[in-house]
């Protein structure tokens, strides 16, 4: 059984014009030190599927179905007491805004100390020693008077690194991190995602990676998810996706990478945007976009029009899509037809 | 730290010296003071004489000169109705208005941060709602309303029969929706005499009853605003990403609210409240008015009704004075709970 292991999640946010839909069935299981990468644009409900895993959505959202199985805990129906001992202890999370991440009124050591205290019956004196220790590895320089230091009087790069410190303060069997990088300089990202990297692989921790980069999915990750409009519309071995992706967004994700651009062009892109979750067209959440069915006339195919029929297996890979899935069909029955003719 | 005293006496020194400005246009232009020094009788000659004496014919420089002077060194001149120096007759009401805005204080901090915090982390409970439904209210009525219906209810009584009288149940309900009084209303009682001038309602449970219902009134201008404040500041401070990271660390509610919500949310509060609990020494006029507390407030409106101008102008000096040191005091506060203020006068 995979350490963590998320099925049919739903999260919706009652909102007063009505009931927003951010995940609808959300499935994917996490091994013990593997890395999964969660891509999809803004508004895709990465961040939302993030905060449900700890069951850290915010009024006026709620996990409306599903679960979330940890270690062969239920985390969704768990109290706030046995959750608090799992949030920060087994499963800790890093934040993208490293400005906004750290309490600007609390010193560095109260709040690494404050996490320790909140899951170890300890003294002091240890915690601080595990502190130290947590701020060496994440390679800051003097970490002793960084513990009486305050959040201001640190850079942006600086403050992440102690956040990855306190995200491993405990050990955690995973990290969640919410597109950690993205709000630090270009020159410190690749030195932060190192980090994290190395840190996790040395202390076998499983990592979500939440991000828009695909390069560093790529790079990080084994497995991936696709995300678009509150679904996953395609999962599987980073590898093969990257390589061959099956769904048409994926496709265009890929496209649009920069390095994909024939020199001296303009750069791909998705035409259109994601619509709104209050207001998504009918089946196929993709269709008014896909390029794929709308080249000749401008119409979306009848069948796109139509809910999607779930996942269809392509090789190692999940993909929720009518194509795919005809075309799949129709190897089949050929592959059946051709062995027929051909006994 | 010295920076930032040096830098605050700076700023004190300016706005005392544009309060003198003012004061000192009010005491040349209100009234001619020969006339409140003397009599009828007094022929011109005579007048005009006293009116070169006491220097009023020199340019409007060289008075201000003098009165800022003699200002610096707390020398306002005397005061026409007591015949004494002014800042005297101000010593001997300063201590009950101080203990008065004191006691205010405390009521308003001591209410507000309890309940400000609590209809912010239960925002749908009925007891918040009932909070921000009084707040609302508070905020609308004016302060001598306010003092007028506590002194009705408290101090005189009311006894309200809606409920048969002759059934036990109705008697009952008669007496809980009846007040005793009895409370003072009048007065300072017998405060109990600390030193100088200085007498104490803190001292003694009667100078304490005393206390109760000027204080609640003053309060009741100041605790609405308080209350909602603290709670917009705490809502908004909830959703920060701080405090998500607190809550992903599998940090305690009670830890979250009360240290890393709460400490952020008094930033605000304190910067906006120093100013005005400065600004209710300047209320008291009213409320002491209505409950004819002897402080300064009291004081000041007699010496209006009279013309006292030396008075006048001692009383504005000293209450600008007194805004001037609260807010240095706020500053100082505002500076070690925030560690982003670093006390040598330049952010950090
Ligand atoms: N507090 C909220 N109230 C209402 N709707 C919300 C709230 N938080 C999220 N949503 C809905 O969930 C959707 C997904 O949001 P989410 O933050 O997960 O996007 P994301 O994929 O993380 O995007 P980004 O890349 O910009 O971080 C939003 O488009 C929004 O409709
Ligand atoms: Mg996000």
């Amino acid at each position: 059984m995979a350490l963590l292991e998320v099925n049919h999640l739903d999260v919706r946010f009652a909102l007063r014009l009505g009931e927003v839909h951010a995940l609808r069935d959300v499935n994917f299981t996490l091994e013990r030190g593997e890395r999964l990468g969660i891509v999809g644009e803004s508004g895709a409900g990465k961040s939302v599927a993030a905060f449900s895993l700890l069951n850290l959505i915010a009024k006026p959202g709620f996990i409306a179905g599903g679960e979330v199985r940890f270690d062969g805990q239920q985390l969704n129906s768990m109290s706030e007491r046995a959750l608090r001992k799992v949030r920060g202890n087994r499963i800790s999370m890093i934040f993208q805004d490293p400005m906004m991440t750290l309490n600007p009124v609390l010193s560095i050591g109260e709040q690494m100390l404050e996490c320790l205290k909140a899951h170890r019956r300890i003294s002091s004196k240890e915690a601080r020693a595990i502190a130290l220790d947590k701020l060496y590895q994440v390679q800051i320089p003097s970490p002793e008077t960084r513990l009486d230091q305050y959040p201001h009087e640190l850079s942006g790069g600086m403050r992440q690194r102690i956040i990855i410190a306190i995200a491993l303060l405990l050990d955690p069997d995973i990290i969640i991190a919410d597109e950690p990088t993205t709000a630090l300089d270009v020159t410190i990202q690749a030195e932060i995602m190192a980090l994290l990297l190395e840190l996790c692989e040395k202390h076998n921790v499983g990592l979500i990676l939440i991000t828009h980069d695909l390069g560093v999915v790529s790079q990080v990750t084994q497995r991936m998810l696709v995300m678009y409009a509150g679904r996953v519309i395609e999962q599987g071995p980073t590898r093969e996706i990257i390589n061959d992706p099956q769904h048409p967004y994926t496709q265009g994700l890929i496209n649009a990478l920069p390095q994909m651009a024939t020199p001296g062009e303009k750069l791909n892109q998705i035409r259109g945007s994601m619509p709104s979750l209050s207001n998504l067209p009918s089946g196929c959440a993709f269709h008014p976009r896909c390029d794929f069915i709308n080249r000749a006339d401008g119409q979306p195919r009848p069948a796109c029009t139509q809910q999607v029929p779930g996942f269809v297996e392509s090789g190692n890979c999940q993909v929720a899509c009518h194509m795919v899935a005809e075309l799949i069909d129709k190897e089949a029955t050929d592959e059946a037809r051709l062995k027929e003719t051909n006994p | 730290m010295i920076a930032f005293l040096v830098k605050r006496l700076f700023h004190a020194l300016l706005v005392m010296f544009v309060i003198s400005i003012i004061a000192f246009a009010i005491q040349d232009n209100l009234g001619d003071p020969i006339q409140q020094m003397v009599g009828q009788s007094v022929p011109e000659s005579e007048r005009a004489e006293l009116r070169e004496e006491l220097g009023l014919n020199d340019p409007f420089l060289v008075q201000y000169a003098r009165f800022a002077i003699n200002a610096a060194q707390f020398d306002f001149g005397y005061s026409y109705v007591f015949n004494q120096p002014t800042t005297e007759v101000i010593a001997r009401h300063l201590p009950a208005t101080l203990e008065l805005v004191a006691a205010a204080t405390f009521l308003i901090i001591t209410l507000s941060v309890p309940i400000g915090v609590y209809s912010a982390i239960k925002p749908r409970a009925w007891l918040s709602r009932f909070f921000m439904g009084i707040s609302i209210v508070g905020i609308s009525i004016p302060v001598f309303l306010t003092a007028i219906m506590l002194i009705q209810l408290f101090a005189i009584g009311v006894s309200w029969t809606p409920f048969p009288v002759d059934t036990a149940w109705g008697s009952w309900l008669n007496d809980l929706i009846s007040t005793e009084g009895g409370m003072p209303a009048y007065g300072r009682g017998n405060p109990v005499p600390v030193f100088g001038t200085w007498e104490t309602n803190f001292a003694s449970l009667e100078g304490l009853t005393y206390l109760v219902l000027p204080a609640v009134s003053l309060a009741s201008i100041m605790l609405p605003l308080f209350i909602r404040l603290i709670r917009a500041e705490m809502l908004e401070v909830m959703q920060s990403d701080y405090v998500k990271f607190a809550r992903a660390k599998g940090i305690s509610m009670r830890r979250i609210y009360f240290l890393h919500a709460l400490k952020n949310t008094m930033l605000p509060v304190i910067t906006v409240g120093g100013v005005q609990i400065g600004t209710l020494v300047a209320y008291t006029i009213l409320t002491e008015t209505v409950f004819q507390w002897p402080g300064m407030g009291l004081m000041f409106l007699d010496a209006i009704e009279r013309s006292d101008i030396p008075l006048i102008v001692t009383y504005l000096m000293i209450v600008g004075l007194i805004f001037v040191i609260t807010n240095t005091i706020v500053d100082l506060i505002y500076g070690l709970v925030n560690p982003t203020v670093k006390l040598t006068g330049k952010p950090a």
